[in-house]
């Protein structure tokens, strides 16, 4: 078997295998017979299938699309650290999301997608500011720059927020839930309100897979191999704000997947775009369902924000990650 | 193939290129000179596209790049850049794949066999098919700069733009890959242009040159229309030599340091020489600039060791050279830097005697033997013979190449004159003989002291050399004949 075909087999493996898990785990046991003959115990098979199942395939769906959009913007950017939390994006649809919450903002033929759709104007608009600002402060956007960059638009997003939060009455725990990020009480509806934007932008992401390739290698020797720069940018930078907007309106601001995801990716299988974005999809939806597993079984019956638990993997990942391109390898 | 009318342009309001123009044929390589920051790299950039001019155009095939789209340019004109850094790891073979990029169209088009021939080749061509899955990080720069002029090959255009391709290889691999260009060059047509930081290289290997300075083309043609010392000097504010390549007819420039560590009051005495029955010998402190038909070290080389050894009449001259090379290193010589020659006469006979001017002195020293007088100017056919005339002349001052030419005429003539003056006649003719059929001469100088640019006969040190060399041929001719006689 190539390596390649083993990657995927080996990741889809993990991502079955997480799914099970995710489902039959929790303060009612289920027996896995349960998903395949649903039958043999219907209180069991309720919970399953409206409880637990629109919960593990919406932490897969939000972990797909970020891990595949970090993987885009560390290809466009030439910067491992960066992710939609670490570039301030996730803030960015957050402030889209909690404002259109805030002041109860519906859009007209868009009905329940008028919230990630927002998001994700909020996210490009992030994207679009980070970049034009770091690029003021440094021309060759050295990875440093960029990532001080989204955190100053974090810092500052994230006051607007607390500053809506704070006017807020009754709405209060609803919104406090885009800060740490949570893919808890949400069901089916919020799966159909993220699936077609997690598919299409993902789609655009792979379209330029090998475009993504050549980025790697600066964009101007990209331009030499003959990519068309500013419309391959646009359209990965796009790509990447409707993963992200999705992904931030259905589960508020979970850090660190996009991080994590892809440079674990990239170690173990290598660094073509080609199969980077489609296993970092898959990894990541694997990674994000057992992380909520995590977030709701560890110290049960209370649960964890699901943000505290990727962060607490993420951070350390990301001084890894740091400290090997500042030293060199280890 | 590719022309570029009027180019100007730069970063911001910053103009670095002005106003530039020239053209390339197709099939020809051309290569651009010029100092840290003159304009090149951003003529470069100018020309592939990457930066806007602000004015002028860039046409390939009679067709503004600016027409081209991305993909179709890319096909067209393959860029070599400088070595960057890299944040990720790519496999060599990955790396040259994407080189493949613009011939790759549509949402799901895969690999095709065209495409994995081209990369295949580009590998092949420059010596890197075994590291096709070593990560390019784990590569020293020299092999990496490799792997990129095969990302170049593999896109198959016609019009190569390569900065300083040679950066980061050693002299074995700058060759290696200028000749896998070249051939390239001239095999499939190729139209390249480059950068070069190494003169010398771009003289060699490109059929037109053009030097840039401030932004603008100080001088466009031929290697020897362009490698000329004034401008090479001007441009690059620093001294240069110039001197033509030994195989190839393309100027090479040396540069000439700054600081020379050679202490003054270098000086030949004839009192230095060491006469003994087995050879004259001269050691000087610092090595003299020598011009010299002798066995070893024969041609122009800067030599601190002079030998003049006597060896049996019956000396079988067929390894001679390795066997004076034996018997240098036996001596506690080095021969790389010892000049020598051999003669069947008594050495103690030889006749070394200093001669003072206004500009210096020169000393000359002769041994002969005239047993084997030739006239040069009758044609008969003739038998090896030993009998060999050997004239040093050391001369304590500068002296250019003219003067060198000119001091070994000048030598020659006087040897002549001292053979005519004593009836010195060959055997075979009955007419006076000019000369033996194994004569050397060696000038050497101490690039010390007054510049000498002439040493003909009318000049001071070409007075010198005519008497000296007239006199001292005459008494080791009387020498030579006292001891036949004894």
């Amino acid at each position: 078997m190539s390596k390649t075909a083993l990657a995927y087999l080996v990741s889809l493996i993990l991502l079955g295998g997480a799914v099970v898990l995710g489902v039959t785990v929790g303060t009612v046991s289920i027996s896995p017979a349960v998903i395949w003959n649903p039958s043999s115990d219907e209180a069991a098979a309720n919970i399953l299938w409206n409880i637990r199942m629109p919960r593990v395939v919406l932490a897969g769906l939000v972990g797909a699309a970020l891990a595949i959009a970090g993987a885009a913007f560390q290809g466009l950017l030439k910067n491992p650290l960066a992710d939609p939390y670490t570039l301030g994006v996730s803030s960015g649809a957050a402030v889209g999301a909690v404002m259109t919450l805030f002041f109860g903002i519906s859009i007209p033929f868009l009905g329940m997608y008028t919230l990630p759709v927002i998001s994700m104007i909020g996210a490009l608009i992030t994207m679009l500011a980070v970049m034009g600002f770091a690029r003021l402060v440094d021309r060759s956007m050295k990875m440093e720059t960029v990532i001080l960059t989204g955190i100053i638009f974090s810092s500052f997003l994230g006051s607007i927020m607390s500053l809506m939060i704070a006017l807020t009455g009754e709405e209060l725990r609803q919104i406090i839930g885009w800060l740490l990020g949570s893919v808890s009480m949400r069901g089916w509806p919020y799966v159909q309100m993220a699936l077609p934007f997690v598919l299409v932008g993902s789609f655009v992401l792979w379209l330029y897979r090998r475009e993504l390739n050549a980025m790697l290698f600066g964009e101007e020797r990209a331009q030499h191999l003959g990519v068309d720069v500013k419309k391959s940018k646009l359209a990965i930078l796009i790509g990447g704000s409707v993963l992200t907007g999705s992904a931030v309106a259905v589960s508020g601001t979970i850090g660190f997947v996009g991080l994590v995801v892809p440079h674990i990716t990239r170690l173990v299988w290598g660094s073509d775009h080609r199969h980077v974005l489609p296993l970092s999809f898959i990894n990541g939806a694997a990674l994000l369902i057992v992380c909520d597993l995590v977030a709701r079984t560890i110290i049960s019956p209370t649960e964890l924000p699901i943000g505290v638990i990727t962060a607490f993997i993420g951070a350390p990942v990301f001084a890894f990650i740091f400290f090997r391109q500042r030293r060199g390898g280890l | 193939m590719l022309q570029i009318e009027n180019l100007s342009g730069g970063y911001g309001d910053k103009k670095i290129v002005d106003r530039i123009s020239f053209s390339v044929k197709k099939g020809r390589m051309l290569g651009i000179l010029g100092p840290n920051g003159s304009g090149k790299s951003t003529l470069m950039k100018l020309i592939s596209g990457v930066l806007e001019p602000t004015s002028g155009v860039v046409r390939v095939d009679g067709r503004p790049v600016g027409d081209f789209p991305a993909k179709e340019l890319a096909r067209k004109m393959a860029v070599l850049p400088q070595l960057h850094a890299h944040a990720f790891s790519h496999t060599v073979r990955e790396t040259v794949s994407l080189g493949r990029y613009p011939h790759q169209s549509g949402w799901f088009s895969s690999w095709s066999a065209e495409d994995e021939a081209a990369v295949q080749e580009a590998m092949q061509l420059m010596d890197i098919s075994h590291y096709e899955s070593t990560l390019l990080e784990e590569m020293s720069g020299g092999e990496q700069q490799r792997v990129f002029v095969a990302q170049a090959l593999a896109q198959n255009a016609a019009v190569l733009l390569l900065d300083e391709p040679t950066n980061h290889l050693d002299i074995n691999h700058q060759k290696e890959l200028l000749d896998t260009i070249k051939k390239q060059a001239i095999e499939k047509e190729l139209t390249i242009i480059s950068i070069f930081h190494d003169i010398n290289l771009a003289s060699m290997y490109c059929d037109e040159l053009l030097l840039m300075d401030e932004g603008s083309i100080v001088r466009k043609g031929e290697p020897h229309e362009v490698v000329r010392t004034h401008d090479v000097e001007s441009v690059y504010q620093t001294r240069v030599s110039n001197h033509p390549h030994p195989e190839l007819p393309k100027p090479q420039i040396t540069l000439l340091p700054g600081v020379r560590r050679t202490p003054a009051g270098l000086k030949v005495k004839a009192g230095d020489f060491l006469v003994t029955p087995e050879f004259v010998a001269y050691q000087s402190q610092l090595p003299l600039k020598t011009v010299s038909s002798a066995v070893v070290n024969a041609g122009s080389g800067w030599f601190r060791n002079f030998l003049n050894r006597r060896v049996d009449a019956n000396y079988n001259v067929d390894n001679s050279y390795e066997e004076m090379v034996d018997y240098i290193e036996d001596s506690g010589l080095k021969a790389t830097d010892t000049v020598a020659m051999m003669t069947a006469v008594r050495t103690e006979h030889a006749i070394v005697r200093e001669y003072a001017g206004d500009f210096g002195s020169i000393v000359v020293a002769v041994t002969a033997g005239v047993g084997n007088g030739v006239d040069v100017s009758q044609a008969v056919a003739r038998e090896q013979r030993v009998g060999t005339i050997n004239t040093w002349i050391m001369v304590n001052g500068i002296l250019s190449d003219e003067a060198f030419i000119q001091a070994m005429i000048t030598a020659t003539e006087a040897k002549t004159k001292a053979l005519q003056h004593e009836q010195v006649i060959d055997p075979l003719t009955g007419t006076i003989a000019t000369g033996t059929s194994t004569d050397s001469c060696l000038v050497a100088a101490t690039q010390q002291g007054e510049t000498l640019p002439y040493a003909g006969p009318i000049t001071e040190v070409g007075k010198l050399i005519g008497t000296g060399v007239f006199e001292c041929t005459v008494e080791a001719i009387h020498l030579y004949r006292e001891a036949k006689k004894a």
